[in-house]
């Protein structure tokens, strides 16, 4: 038995190699200078409006897409709750597919729709708009709805349909019409549903670098963008550390909110 | 009233379905567009023609499908290992394991790229493939965990101890006993793996180094720098055959891969929670 746990072990080097000492040597350079000398400047950078400016905009793009795909995402998984269960497994399989187109393709194909030439900007100067929709915040919005749409579909309708009928009928029996149905039963049984969603939305749009770069059109920066370019051009990784450790706070801080919201729904349900 | 409601939900499911295959449907159709541009100036192979004979391309193609083969089968032997030893170990070492499994699905892929490239570069390692292997295995590892450990936890173990009273040596009983019962949860940590790998970008942006490229890497250097129809070419190419494999997979297999990446979504977010 004893040599079982050994087996363990090699695990246990791994990941302490690959993911503990490397997140320590983000920490570490986040909290030094160039030269190896303590300081709290690159973190402190954050408030620098060069930094500020695009770590607000990425907290109100993210905030705005997860909000977004809760909106597209939840009747959508209702709708699917109450098709027939063969045509809802074709239905998920038909929504879930594009994921499986590479990531940056997806992005690049809103490009040829939007850019100059394209269909909806056509369309849209037909009606009579004026100007750019590459380059706008809206144009990265759609980006980010478009790529993690399926990432909400999933988990909401994993969690709504397994909601047992009998459970909504006693509901119907004891005299809850289907707008209580719908909001004091679904609703509260489908928040683990809800949080995972919210979860898989945001954390990406909140770091994303590509959909910026591709929807952006050089004239967006994100958080995200700031921190690649300290990595990969400017060369400075003490100050992408630095900003890297705020973004980690914030997803820290989002997942905390999340949890107590978990444990509410847990005991409404 | 009950067939106007069933009418709006046909409706609502219609939109959402043009709103995410409009811009896939577009890509194809320029994919065979004669010119560079965005207007339609004739039916054309071109595009087609100019992927299929560019060596950037092919040694990116070959490059993605080896790492993530590999960097899987990596991935899932050791994780197969290691939960025979997790799962031998008490309840409360078992637990710092799993907050460590946790640690690459929690974190966002750009912090857990970032902090591989400094480390790569502190120990000295020039970015290459050895370095984007090594970061593949490391965000697979945790997968292959997640879907193996819940089902040797189930195995009944006197399956196992009688293979043992009857005689059979412990590797044996091992082999004959629990990996038949435990396959599904490898299979289904292998698949995830392996999507995994295929799909990623950003950590394979940042241990990559300048020497080499996967697909994305390459696509994302690609578009950077505009209008490129071949990308349109290639698109069309990997979501055709991302359905061939997704049905030819449905046929051989009950399990669908579509569970599969969506249970690594799932789980991918539950740890997170």
């Amino acid at each position: 038995m004893k040599n079982k746990k050994l087996l363990s072990l090699p695990y246990l080097i791994w990941m302490i190699g690959f993911t503990v000492i490397p997140l320590i040597l983000i920490l570490w350079y986040g909290f030094v200078d160039s030269t190896g000398a303590f300081t709290w400047d690159n973190i402190l950078a954050i408030f620098r409006s060069e930094h500020l400016k695009p770590l607000g905009i990425s907290l109100a793009l993210s905030a705005a897409s997860t909000v977004l795909c809760l909106l597209i995402g939840y009747p959508l998984a209702l709708i699917l709750r109450k098709a027939h269960i063969k045509k809802s497994g074709l239905i998920i399989f038909v929504f879930i597919l594009p994921m499986w187109m590479n990531f940056l393709l997806r992005t690049y194909a809103w490009l040829n729709l939007l850019d100059d030439g394209g269909l909806i900007l056509n369309i849209a100067q037909a009606l009579g708009f004026r100007g750019n929709i590459v380059g706008t915040n809206g144009a990265i919005l759609l980006g980010m709805v478009y790529n993690y749409l399926p990432f909400m579909i999933l988990p909401l309708h994993n969690s709504i349909s397994a909601i047992d009928d009998n459970v909504l009928n006693a509901a119907r029996d004891l005299g809850a019409n289907e707008t209580q149905v719908n909001t004091r039963v679904i609703l509260p049984l489908s928040v683990p549903g809800i949080i995972s969603g919210v979860t898989m939305v945001f954390v990406p749009s909140l770091t994303t670098f590509v959909i910026s770069d591709i929807l952006g059109g050089r004239k967006v920066l994100l958080i995200g963008n700031i921190i690649e370019q300290e990595f990969s051009t400017a060369s400075n990784w003490n100050l992408g550390s630095g900003l890297s450790l705020i973004l980690m706070v914030f997803i820290l801080i989002s997942m905390a909110i999340l949890n107590r919201y978990d444990k509410e729904g847990s005991t409404l349900a | 009233m009950k067939k106007l409601k069933k009418f709006f939900g046909a409706a609502y499911l219609g939109l959402i379905f043009v709103f995410l295959y409009a811009p896939i449907v577009t890509l194809i159709v320029y994919s065979f567009n004669s010119g560079k541009g965005r207007q339609w100036t004739g039916f054309s192979f071109t595009w087609y023609e100019k992927l299929f004979n560019s060596a950037s391309i092919g040694n990116a193609v070959g490059n993605t499908l080896s790492i993530a083969l590999l960097s899987s089968i990596i991935a899932t032997v050791i994780g197969v290992i290691s939960c025979i030893g997790i799962n031998a170990l008490k309840n409360k070492s078992r637990a710092v394991y799993m907050a460590i499994n946790n640690i690459p699905l929690l974190n966002s892929d750009l912090v857990t790229g970032l902090s591989l490239m400094l480390l790569f570069i502190a120990v000295g390692v020039t970015s290459g493939y050895p370095t984007v292997l090594l970061a593949h295995i490391t965000f697979n590892v945790p997968y292959v965990i997640l879907s193996v450990l819940p089902r040797l936890r189930q195995t009944n173990k006197s399956a196992y101890e009688a293979a043992i009273d009857l005689g059979a040596k412990p590797a044996y009983a091992f082999y004959k006993v629990v990996i038949p019962e435990i396959m599904p949860g490898i299979i289904s940590g292998f698949l995830m793996a392996f999507t995994m790998s295929l799909d990623d970008f950003i950590i394979t942006h940042f241990t990559k180094g300048p020497g080499i490229n996967t697909i994305s890497t390459l696509i994302y250097s690609e578009v950077r720098r505009g209008v490129k129809p071949d990308m349109n070419a290639l698109s069309t190419i990997m979501f055709l055959s991302a359905i061939v494999l997704l049905v030819l997979s449905n046929l051989v297999s009950k399990k669908q891969v579509g569970e599969v990446k969506a249970a690594a979504g799932e789980k991918k977010s539950k740890q997170a929670v």
